[in-house]
Parts: structure tokens; sequence; C-alpha cells
């Protein structure tokens, strides 16, 4: 019975099908060199461009991470070290008390520390920024915008589409070589020009 | 506490910057408002910590691991024919692909990266984006669909579920098979107009690889899986636009398992097996007949296929305003509108962040139309793409093929092994009976052997 199947001859609706068979391998040799003549070898991973983010806090609840993450980062050669940090205080604040309720972070997440008179260092802890970006605007409106928002790539899964990126009212996402994953200001954004 | 060393002055001056600066809000990111610091006490600025991604090299290793598991699921389902061990090799995958990979990369989802590139000449897709999207169909051009039965993480979630599965009747299981098909045609037509990428966004089993989606999506995740406890499978059958292309690589596949490793002598015993409906039943050569009619009919839908596909193309390319929608773009020149026009009076954080911008309002609209056009076009493809496989389903329901073994359907069969150990022939294989044995089974049902003694007239 085995063999009788195999020597069966060919008919037509086997041939037909042989045909399409050989056809098909052949699309997929020919879709596969087109790929790969717009392929990068290099893997895409999701930015922010942070000239574009309008800190509408969407970072902070779009994420498919139950914790965002964008995180705020902190570009330490262009911060003024104010005392009075627009990132850190309450607009109007009375004081530069560093009660919570002072505080712009809702998570309490930027420490300030002194350094030496006049100035203040402050620094983000990022396991408890949760990427709202109310820092950042407070930075950038009244500051020198050293603090901005950033994915941050030890914690991003990479999702085919980010869907923070799908929802971003500025449209400030794109896909950026693996090689160069961040969009720094100041200093920093020489990082990646060397290579 | 001698950071709180409060006066007047500084406050006042504090209001005074808010004043200043508040028409300014927005519009310039970086000012050096603050000269920065020359520090005396020898501080040196710490470093703008910049983690990686995910190495490179590790992207290879999933590569190497959906090739050896593609390997593993053809050798398990076609040399061994092991049931146990594809189930084995798929809970691995699930445990990998799914819940440590977190569902991303995957070959489904890639088919946009690819139309992506196909589309957009400004995106380069990742290579290893590619060889999850060729790898798994190429497989399946010769041995037949292993990777849903052991590596799609998707499929393996389902499978796991499948608790009673009922069948589902023969018209409803084709009607419902037309949806993977609109499915596939709409995500290329997203991708080649740049709204998006659907398949990701309406992934539902994602959520329960990450632990955590939208509330929508674990609802739809959860009543797929739901389904998929009485009804196997519903997403691999019904909506998964990968499976489209594996349906047709399958059918032209060079090798693909069958139910029985020898011989088929009509015994019945696996006509129930297969969960998926997969199994084509011997029919009889009853239409012998009516011959001519069917030549006529079948003439018939060959002259309306054109019909097909240019209704189909008018219709679908008459939906560019509701489809066009989805794209982010014109769904902001839309709203733009409505504010300018007093339509709508809150305005949303998209038009904000527009005005914001100050991109020329002309040169947006511009975009918006084009895009607009675009799904126009797009639409006629998508629609002739639909009108043609309702007229190819038509054509080939109008065809009586004849069929004289129980054999798997070679575009819908999974390739899951679950029908092999039904089949008697499959235990003489095993050395548990002997052929006479098997051969005596063939004659245990009535009916079927009234069937076989038909034939042998
Ligand atoms: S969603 Fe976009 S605009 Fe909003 S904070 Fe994130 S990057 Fe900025
Ligand atoms: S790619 Fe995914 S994990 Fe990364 S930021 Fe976007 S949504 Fe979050
Ligand atoms: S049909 Fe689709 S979802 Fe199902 S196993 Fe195959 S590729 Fe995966
Ligand atoms: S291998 Fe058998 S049980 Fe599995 S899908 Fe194919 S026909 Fe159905």
């Amino acid at each position: 019975m085995k063999k009788d199947r195999r020597v069966k001859p060919v008919n037509r609706r086997d041939f037909i099908r042989r045909g399409l068979h050989i056809f098909s391998g052949i699309t997929i040799g020919g879709l596969t060199g087109l790929l790969f003549s717009k392929s990068s070898s290099e893997e895409m991973v999701w930015q922010l461009d942070p000239n574009i983010c309008v800190q509408c806090e969407k970072c902070a609840v779009n994420c498919v991470l139950p914790h965002s993450s964008v995180k705020c980062v902190h570009s330490y050669s262009m911060c003024g070290y104010c005392d009075l940090c627009s990132g850190y205080l309450q607009p109007g604040a009375k004081s530069r008390d560093t009660g919570a309720e002072h505080q712009l972070c809702p998570s309490g997440a930027i420490t300030r520390t002194f350094v030496e008179e006049p100035y203040f260092q402050y620094t983000i802890d990022e396991e408890l920024c949760i990427g709202c970006g109310k820092c950042v605007k407070g930075c950038i409106s009244f500051g020198n915008g050293s603090l901005y928002l950033q994915n941050r790539h030890d914690r991003c899964l990479n999702c085919n589409q980010c869907s923070i990126a799908r929802l971003c009212p500025s449209q400030a996402w794109k896909r950026v070589p693996a090689s160069r994953p961040y969009i720094l200001r100041g200093d920093e954004s020489q990082r990646y020009q060397k290579g | 506490m001698r950071f709180c060393s409060r006066s007047a002055k500084t406050v006042f001056l504090l209001v005074l910057c808010f004043l200043l600066f508040l028409p300014s809000m927005n519009l310039s990111q970086t000012q050096e408002r603050f000269p920065k610091p020359d520090f005396q006490s020898g501080y040196t600025r710490p470093d703008l910590l910049t983690p990686t991604p995910r190495s490179q090299l590790l992207e290879y290793l999933d590569v190497l691991v959906l090739l050896v598991a593609l390997a593993l699921a053809t050798y398990f389902a076609h040399k061994l024919r092991s049931r146990r061990k594809l189930f084995v090799l798929m809970v691995f995958s699930l445990i990998y692909f799914g819940f440590f990979r977190k569902g991303c990369v995957c070959s489904i989802g890639a088919i946009q990266n690819v139309g992506y590139a196909i589309f957009n000449s400004g995106y380069a897709v990742p290579l290893t984006v590619i060889i999850f999207f060729i790898l798994p169909l190429v497989f399946t051009l010769f041995f037949g669909r292993t990777f849903c039965a052991a590596v799609c993480p998707l499929g393996a979630v389902q499978d796991a579920v499948v608790l009673k599965p009922t069948k589902v009747p023969a018209w409803l299981a084709e009607v419902l098979g037309i949806l993977p098909y609109i499915y596939l045609g709409l995500a290329v037509l997203f991708v080649a107009t740049g709204a998006g990428f659907i398949i990701c966004q309406y992934d539902p089993f994602i959520g329960f690889f990450r632990f955590g989606a939208s509330f929508n999506m674990m609802i739809f995740g959860a009543s797929i899986l739901l389904l998929g406890t009485v009804v196997a499978r519903p997403y691999c059958r019904f909506l998964c636009p990968y499976g489209v292309l594996l349906n047709w690589m399958s059918r032209l596949s060079r090798w693909h398992v069958k139910i029985t490793p020898t011989e088929c002598n009509k015994c019945r015993l696996c006509e129930e097996s297969c969960p998926f409906g997969a199994i084509k039943t011997p029919n009889e050569p009853r239409y012998q007949g009516s011959k001519e009619k069917t030549v006529k009919s079948l003439a018939a839908l060959l002259v309306m296929l054109p019909l097909f596909i240019g209704g189909g193309g008018w219709i679908v390319s008459r939906l560019d305003e509701s489809l066009s929608r989805q794209h982010f773009t014109v769904s902001l020149a839309e709203q733009i509108l409505l504010e300018e026009r007093g339509e709508s009076t809150v305005l949303t954080e998209e038009t904000k962040a527009y005005r914001a911008s100050g991109k020329p309002r002309e040169e947006l609209f511009q975009e918006a139309v084009s895009i607009q056009e675009k799904f126009r076009l797009g639409g006629w493809f998508l629609g002739g793409f639909i009108g043609l496989i309702l007229g190819l389903k038509l054509l080939n329901l109008s065809v009586l093929r004849r069929q004289l073994e129980y054999d798997v359907d070679t575009g819908t069969c999974l390739s899951c092994g679950r029908c092999f150990a039904y089949c008697p022939f499959e235990h003489v294989r095993l050395g548990l009976i002997t052929p006479e044995e098997a051969a005596a089974q063939g004659a245990r049902d009535p009916e079927a052997r009234e069937k076989n003694e038909n034939e042998n007239v």
C-alpha cells in the first residue's frame, strides 16, 4: 500500500500543486532577498525625543509595564544647581522646605543634597520615579531644561509596537538603532556621535 | 535645617520668574536661564547613566531557539509522531517565547514589520525579525504547520486550555474562516499607510505573558481563553493573520503529517479526534450524474469572480474616511477642524501639543489628505483581496473533491498530533497490536463496514 502511493503516476492536481510549491518557494526567497536589502543587522529600540515631548504625563500610565519604563533623567552638565529648583519645588512654594507638600514630584523621587553655597544637587531615584514628567515641565518652563524624560532600556521590553508611542499626543517617540538608544541633551548628546 | 534659610526676597524673585517665563512655556525646551556653576569645592558632576538595551547576542539566541524548536517540532510530529513530546515542546515555547520573552518578538507581529519595511523606505527591519517571519513559513512549506503545533506561544496558550472541544458547524467555520483574511488585509493596510501595528495592539494574550494590560484587552484575552475551553484555539482558527500565510504554505507543503502512518481502512476511529475540525472524511462519489451542473456553476462563479473583486474594492475604498481616522495625523487634523469650528470645546492633549509645536496648519492638512488618499487606494486592494478570497471560497465549496480516506486537511491541520493515537495502524507501528487486529478494527463499526463494502463493489 505504502509503495503503491509512491509510484502513483503524477496526476494533474499533483502537478499543479508541485508547481505552486516551487512558486511559493521562489516567492519566499524573493521576499527574503527584498527584505534583506532593506534590513539592518541592528535591533531597533523605542525612544522619545525630549525636544518634542510636551510632558503630557501619559508616559506614566501607557507603558505595558506596571511601573513605566520611562523615567526622568538628569543632565548634570546643563543643570544650574539652583537653590530654587523649579523642577523640585511646587510653583509658588512659600519656602524651600523639603517637606513633601512642597515637592513637585508626586512620588518623592527627587532628593536634594547640598553641594556648596548656593548650589544643590538634585538626584532622581528611578525606583520611585513614575515617569510623569511633572518635574520636567517645571525645569523646562523655568529652569535650564536639564531634567527630561527618557525610555530606560534596562526596563523597557522593547515591544514591537510601543503602546506609549501609539498614544503620545506629540508623537515624540520613534524607533532608534540599539547602539544609539538615547536622545540626550547637553554635553551627553555627544555620547553617540563617535560611532 | 540649614537649607531652609528663607527670605522674602527669594520668594519674590521666584514669583517674578514665574511671571516672566510663563508665556515662553513649551516654546523653547532648553534655555540656559541659570549659568552653569563653577564649583569651588572640588565637586564633580555625576554621570548620566544610559543602560544599554538587551544585547544583540541574546536576540540571536532567540533566533536559535526558534530554529531548534521548529526542527524539534517537525521531528516530533513527522518522525516520532508523539503528541506527548509535542506537548512538552509546546509548554517550553509558551514559557520561553511567552512568559520569558514576554511575547515580543513574534512571527505574527513580524508581518507588520515586514510590511512596514516594504512600504516605508525609512524603516530598516532588523534581521532577527525577518528571520522570525520567514523561518516558520519555510518550515511550513516543507512540513506543514509544525510551528503552530508546538512553537507559537499564542497557539500554545490556547492549546493549554482546550478542555472540552465542541464541533463548530462546518458552515460557521467557513464563514468565520474569512476573518483572518480580513484581519491580515487590514493589518497590511494599516502599516502601509503608517497608521500603526494593529496586530500588536489587539494581541489578546500579551497581557497574560506580561501579567498586565489595559482592562479591555484583559477582558478580551480572558474571553478568548474562556471560549477556547470549548472551541479549540479560536484565535488560531478565526483570527490569526499569520495563520493565513501558514495555511497557504501548508496546503502546498512537500510533506505533511498524516493521521495514519501507513494505511487507512476507514474504521472511523479518528473521525472525531481533531478538536480543530481539520479531518477530511471520505465522500461517496455521488455527484457523477450532475457533473454538468457542477461545471456550469463553476463557470458562473468564475465569471463572477472579477465582480467580487471589483465590488469588494469599491466597498472598502468607500470606507477610507472612517478607516483613516485610525491614523494619528488624520484624527489630529479632524480634531483641529472641530475645534476651529467651535464644535469641540475641550482642547485635547494632541491639539495642544500640535499647536505648541508650531507646525504650519497647511502642512498638517496636506499630510492628512494624502494619508486619506492612501487609504482609498489601499481600500481598493484590501476590498479586492477580500472579494477574491470570498470568490475562491465559494469556488472551493462548489467543487466536491473526491476523498477516499480519512486524512488531514493540510491547510487547517496544525500538525498537533492528537489524532495519531486514534488510528489502529499507529498502534501497529508502535508494536501494540498486530496488523491483523488492526484490520479487524475496520470491520467493527457496522456503518463503516457498509461504506467499505459499497466502495469495494
Ligand atoms: S506621551 Fe509623549 S508627550 Fe507625553 S510625556 Fe510621553 S513622550 Fe512626552
Ligand atoms: S516599548 Fe513597551 S515596555 Fe518599552 S516603553 Fe514602550 S510600552 Fe513600555
Ligand atoms: S494559527 Fe497563528 S496563533 Fe495559532 S499557532 Fe499558528 S501562528 Fe500561532
Ligand atoms: S494533527 Fe490531527 S488532531 Fe491535530 S490538527 Fe491535524 S488533524 Fe487535527
